[in-house]
């Protein structure tokens, strides 16, 4: 069958050599090892182009564009009585005139000269509307400001902000623009004298909503996720960490268990909707608990956490070798002392992971909270679990439905925010896995 | 049982066969453990070479360098030579499923695919589109399937899936398979390890007939197999090649201490 | 007292005890521990479970039965006040031919009828009950008697009404408060009872030869029981609270309009009024723009997710797995509003652009950009499950074909792929539930229109949409508009379920056939 004429240099054989269709062979590899990295590069291509295309879009959010005043609190105008009653100081609308004064002597107008009253209003349409609002608070926190003349950064306003940010370019027709030519020479006249710049905006981190982009925040909605996230946590955790226990070192093997196992293992795949309507149906409607509560959220996410924090529960306790149990049994402690005292602890690198993942999916959710009334314009920071609440990825919906440009930067910058808790959640959650996973 | 031939086994310290494949100095590392110490070892065509020895001592390691199965591995690197009539398999530009379609492999567990006892055996031949016609296909597998002994029993059953067979028949399908692709050397991972003692016989007898036409390397735990099938034999220890030679001089009068002892069963 | 710090007490008060039961098991055997049954904290438990959890059982038993039996009471209270009233303006305007139906007896009339009205009602008089408390007792007993208007009495304490309320109202709300301050009284009397009962009780049996261990345990295992019950309970909920607002739509709707009806518009119908106009509820454009944008959404994660899998498991050395991996499975951790907005403001205008440039027209919402930004998000189920899947394949196989000399390609092709082939169907069908239940992305990205058109460049809408835009805003709940959304969500429900239980097995009997 072989009889190999010994050259060096040939292929393997030569009476034997067959026609194995090598070539061809090789370029379909060649072409699927291909396809797979292609589908691999697409991935991380995906990935990537989502990651830039929120990140240039938010970025610019993290600052505001503000003007500066030399403001005189003119007590005539805010506190004629010169009584400093709370109730006349507090009054906004006091506060307008102030800064409509202010703003145009900073562009160079003389604020009584009735001549320039047409300037004048442009001038004033540079600030924000919610400029007299935040003057209010820095001036009822102080009221001995009134009378004295003070440095003040104002809000300018949201399609402005956007224009300094050049998201609103030049070079379109006046007709279209949504920033005057008679705007854009005070808003040059103004950055050229320093008295127009963009600074940090904390507004995006203390405030909550509001209908002007530059005064609007995540704050009251932060509060909403954090509420839900600890109800989530409190419920969720004992009650997951207790069944795992029950199914996996004391249930019996029998149609109940069975069901249970099944039962979980379709929850986690339920679509999280469901689990809205659920919460509508049950806690809304039946058990009559206020709508838009976080009390209502928190238990709504809870259950739709509990699947995964009991998944990775019972993997974790499976993975404490039986020869652990077998030691505490075996010098005579009972059945729940060798879980409570042993593998439980054992377990927990694995069961905190798991609900740090959890957690993670629940503070991203969006869809069961627009079902139990979330999505609202709330104001209020809530204070117990029954006020009125929204949640971050609520606001970031209710935002990303706003037209302004300004609106989709902050949604943008919203997002980020979100993306970053997050991240912080899942790499504690691998560090963790990584700093205590044990090997058998 | 014992009912090979044992006459058949009056091979002398001079080689009656050529050469089909040879191993000068071959080296295996598997990341920083070394499996094998320069293994020198030579495999003659048309006979049984058995590799024996404890377990861990580097046998099935030689085995899967002689057709380079050991590339699945990613962390083993082999050194040295191994040549294949005149080529050295490793050689830069052998190509692997050339060399795969000529030295073919059975392994230690049966493992048929998970398709019809027809497919099994065609496998071979129609990724390597070594048949044309289907009537050639048709002839290629009966021809394989008698061969190996099996035809007779499942002839009907052509379409059933192959891990339906009992273990002796999935190892004999096995076998079958590799025999469709028409390979000059036919490897065996102890192709009989999990079978009961009939369907071990039953192979064995077969691996007898094969060496008609095929060189076989077999890598067994067992000594009687050993003794009972092949014409040579290599004992492996610690991963070096301790001694070769024709199997009834290593099974009568081995000249290494330490063959002796695994023989006498003092170890293993 | 707020049933908040009700529970706190008991908490606080069986912490005493458990201390107390702890001191005394340990007096009773003079210290020496070693001769007790069980160790001296399980003594401390035993008091503790005994004293806080018949109390607590009872207070939450009490808490959920009060809403009911108050509006038990409101509803009567309300019935006898309206009829009254309507009687004596019924003997009033008496023999007066001319003269309309009294106010009063309308509202009756429409009290006794309408369910949304009574439900009105009754927060009505709650919120009156509330502002009637807060009042000092000479203007509450000035309301009482009718003698002062109740919208701005309850406005100067902060309770502010839509429209004035008839005296009726006032009066149930009276008798609402006297109900609850007699509730709570039942309350904190039965709590206090059973915590001084479930103590001395408990404190009395601490022996030393009691098995507090065992009895403690036994208890816990009770608890872990409960737990694990709760999955089960989340399903019978779901189930129960669907189909019990289903069926509410369906006495409304016929069942087969709103599954075999082709045209979807709810407006036609108004609420509460009986019936609705012919198809208007029809699901099958839902359904075919659920479905539509699901299958393109495994036309691009299909594909992208299995070859990624496939390199991986086969071809991709530790380290571009050790990074490509992590990476893919950052697509499966970023919510799916993030992948709505990145559909809204990115990829919907990019298509319409594109789109516009060689001649089509793409619509920013269309069943493309929805299903494209979905598949995306699918890629990481799809390609770690079938990497799972694929792993699964046992190296033997392998070896069987590479032995042959199969090239890699060929074996997967021919062997790796053919054999996991039922675990990857499983995982696809994961996927397509996923998809079909996928929310956030759909209601930013595929439109409102329910077309029924097969252009994937064109809006359409899906059946998670339209449950939110039924379920957002101000509608009455009782009408088929917001009910159908529970009908809605029961067939998704009904159609992922299935989805994942055959997916679940198909994927279970094939790990069992590897293991």
């Amino acid at each position: 069958m072989t009889d190999a004429t010994n050259t060096q240099g040939e292929t393997i054989a030569t009476s034997t050599q067959r026609d194995l269709g090598l070539k061809k062979r090789y370029s379909k590899e060649r072409r699927f090892q291909a396809l797979g990295i292609t589908a691999i590069i697409l991935g991380v291509l995906f990935l990537v182009m989502l990651f830039l295309s929120i990140v240039t879009k938010g970025y610019s959010a993290f600052q505001q564009t503000k003007i500066h005043l030399d403001l005189y609190l003119n007590a005539e105008l805010i506190d004629p009585s010169g009584n400093r009653d709370i109730s006349t100081i507090q009054m906004p609308i006091r506060y307008n005139k102030v800064l409509e004064r202010a703003v145009s002597k900073a562009v160079g107008l003389d604020p009584n000269d009735k001549a320039t009253r047409k300037q004048q209003r442009v001038a004033k349409s540079l600030l924000s509307k919610g400029a007299s609002v935040d003057l209010r608070d820095l001036v009822v926190e102080n009221p001995d400001l009134i009378g004295t003349r003070i440095d003040y950064w104002a809000l300018a306003d949201g399609d402005i902000d956007s224009f300094v940010k050049g998201q609103i370019p030049r070079d379109i027709p006046e007709t279209q623009r949504l920033v005057k030519d008679a705007q854009i020479a005070y808003i040059d006249q103004l950055v050229e004298d320093g008295a127009m710049e963009k600074q940090f905006n904390t507004n995006l981190f203390v405030n909550g909503p509001s209908s002007r982009p530059e005064s609007a925040g995540i704050a009251v909605a932060v509060m909403g996720s954090i509420f839900m996230m600890l109800i989530v946590l409190v419920l969720a955790l004992p009650i997951g960490v207790a069944a795992s226990i029950y199914l996996e070192e004391f249930a019996p093997k029998n149609r109940w268990t069975d069901l249970i196992e099944v039962n979980i293992n379709n929850l986690a795949a339920v679509p999280s909707i469901v689990f809205g309507l659920l919460g509508l149906a049950v806690f809304i409607n039946f058990a009559g608990l206020p709508r838009s509560a976080s009390l209502v959220g928190g238990l709504v996410l809870t259950l739709m956490t509990l699947p995964t924090i009991i998944i990775a529960t019972r993997s974790a306790l499976k993975a404490v070798p039986p020869s652990i149990r077998e030691a505490a049994l075996g010098v005579g402690a009972s059945k729940t002392q060798a879980i409570f005292h042993h593998v439980l602890p054992l377990a927990t690198p694995g069961i905190l992971t798991g609900t740090i993942i959890g957690l993670a999916q629940a503070l991203g959710e969006t869809a069961p909270l627009l079902m139990i009334g979330m999505v609202a314009f709330i104001k209020d920071f809530p204070t117990t679990p029954l006020d009125p609440a929204t949640a971050l990825p609520v606001q970031i919906y209710m935002w990303s439905g706003e037209a302004q440009r300004a609106f989709t930067e902050r949604t943008s910058a919203a997002i980020l925010i979100l993306l970053a808790f997050l991240a912080l959640m899942n790499i504690s959650a691998v560090l963790l896995r990584r700093r205590f996973e044990r090997r058998w | 049982m014992q009912d090979t031939n044992p006459n058949l086994k009056q091979d002398s310290d001079i080689r009656s066969n050529p050469i089909k494949m040879s191993g000068e100095k071959v080296t295996v590392h598997y990341g920083a453990k070394q499996a094998l110490f320069d293994v020198d070892l030579k495999i003659e065509e048309n006979q049984v070479t058995s590799l024996i020895g404890p377990s861990g001592c580097g046998k099935s390691t030689f085995l899967r360098c002689l057709n380079r199965m050991n590339d699945t591995i990613d962390i083993c690197r082999v050194g040295g030579k191994i040549m294949l009539d005149s080529t050295d398999i490793y050689n830069a530009d052998v190509d692997v499923v050339e060399l795969r379609a000529r030295v073919g492999m059975v392994f230690q567990k049966a493992n048929p695919f998970p398709k019809s006892i027809f497919e099994n055996v065609a496998y071979g031949p129609r990724i390597h589109g070594l048949c044309r016609t289907k009537a050639e296909m048709d002839e290629v597998v009966v021809t394989s399937l008698q061969k190996a002994g099996l035809f007779e029993e499942i002839k009907d059953r052509l379409d059933e899936p192959g891990t339906g067979l009992s273990g002796g028949q999935q190892q004999r399908l096995c076998i079958a398979r590799a025999i469709a692709v028409s390979p000059e050397v036919i490897l065996m991972d102890e192709p009989c390890s999990a079978l009961d003692p009939i369907a071990t016989a039953k192979v064995e007898e077969l691996i007898d007939e094969l060496r008609e036409n095929y060189t076989i390397v077999i890598v067994t735990h067992s000594m009687q197999q050993a003794a009972r099938v092949s014409q040579r034999t290599a004992f492996f220890h610690m991963g070096n090649l301790v001694e070769e030679g024709p199997t009834d001089h290593i099974f009568t009068n081995p000249k290494d201490k330490r063959t002796q002892d695994y023989i006498t069963g003092r170890f293993g | 007292m707020s049933p908040l710090w009700l529970l706190v007490a008991i908490i606080v008060f069986a912490l005493v005890g458990a201390v107390l039961g702890r001191n005394r098991a340990v007096s009773c055997v003079n210290g020496n521990i070693a001769t007790l049954h069980s160790r001296p904290g399980y003594y401390g438990s035993y008091v503790l479970i005994w004293t806080a959890l018949p109390a607590i059982f009872y207070m939450v038993a009490i808490l959920v039965a009060q809403p009911f039996y108050n509006s038990s009471v409101i509803d009567t209270e309300l019935r006898t006040g309206y009829t009254q009233s309507c009687d004596l303006s019924l003997a009033r305007i008496e023999g007066d031919a001319d003269a309309e139906t009294p106010a009063i007896c309308e509202d009756k009339e429409q009290y006794e009828t309408l369910d949304t009205r009574r439900a009105l009602m009754r927060s009505v008089v709650e919120s009156v009950a509330i502002g009637v408390s807060l009042l000092d007792e000479d203007t509450a007993a000035k309301l009482h008697n009718g003698l002062v208007a109740v919208r701005p009495t309850l406005k100067s304490v902060g309770v502010a009404l839509a429209e004035d309320v008839p005296g009726a109202v006032v009066d149930a709300a009276n008798r609402l408060n006297e109900v609850n301050a007699t509730g709570n009284m039942v309350l904190i009397a039965g709590v206090v009872l059973l915590v001084i009962l479930g103590f001395v009780l408990s404190y009395l049996r601490v022996k030393p030869r009691l098995r507090a261990r065992n009895l403690v345990e036994s208890n816990i295992k009770v608890a872990l029981v409960l737990a694990s019950s709760i999955a089960i309970l989340t399903t019978v909920g779901i189930v129960l609270s669907m189909l019990f607002e289903a069926i509410h739509f369906f006495s409304q709707v016929h069942p087969f309009n709103f599954f075999f009806g082709t045209e979807w518009d709810p407006r036609f119908t108004s609420a509460g009024r009986e019936g609705g106009g012919e198809g208007s509820f029809g699901l099958i454009p839902l359904l075919w723009g659920t479905l539509y944008i699901s299958f393109v959404a495994l036309l691009v994660a299909v594909p992208i997710g299995m070859f990624a899998a496939i390199y991986m498991a086969e071809y991709a050395n530790n380290s571009v797995r050790a990074i490509a991996k992590p990476l893919l499975e950052i697509l499966a951790g970023i919510p799916t509003i993030v992948y709505g907005f990145f559909a809204l403001v990115t990829v919907g205008p990019f298509l319409h652009d594109a789109g516009a440039a060689i001649g089509l027209n793409i619509s920013a919402t269309s069943v493309l950009t929805a299903g494209f930004v979905m598949g995306i998000m699918l890629i990481p189920f799809i390609s770690s499950l079938s990497d799972d899947i694929i792993t699964a394949v046992p190296q033997s196989l392998r070896d069987g074909s590479l032995g042959l000399g199969a090239t890699k390609s060929e074996t997967i092709k021919k062997v790796i792929l053919p054999a996991a082939l039922p675990g990857i169907v499983g995982s696809v069908l994961l996927a397509a539930s996923r998809a079909i239940g996928e929310t956030m992305i759909v209601v930013m990205a595929a439109g409102i229109a329910a077309n029924l058109t097969a252009n994937p460049f064109e809006a359409v809408t899906t059946v998670t949409v339209k449950i939110v835009s039924q379920l957002t805003g101000d509608l009455e709940f009782n009408s088929p508009q917001t009910l159908v959304a529970f009908a809605l969500g029961i067939t998704l429900f009904v159609i992922t379920l299935g989805l994942n239980i055959f997916a679940l097995h198909i994927v279970r009997k094939y790990r069992e056939q590897y293991d």
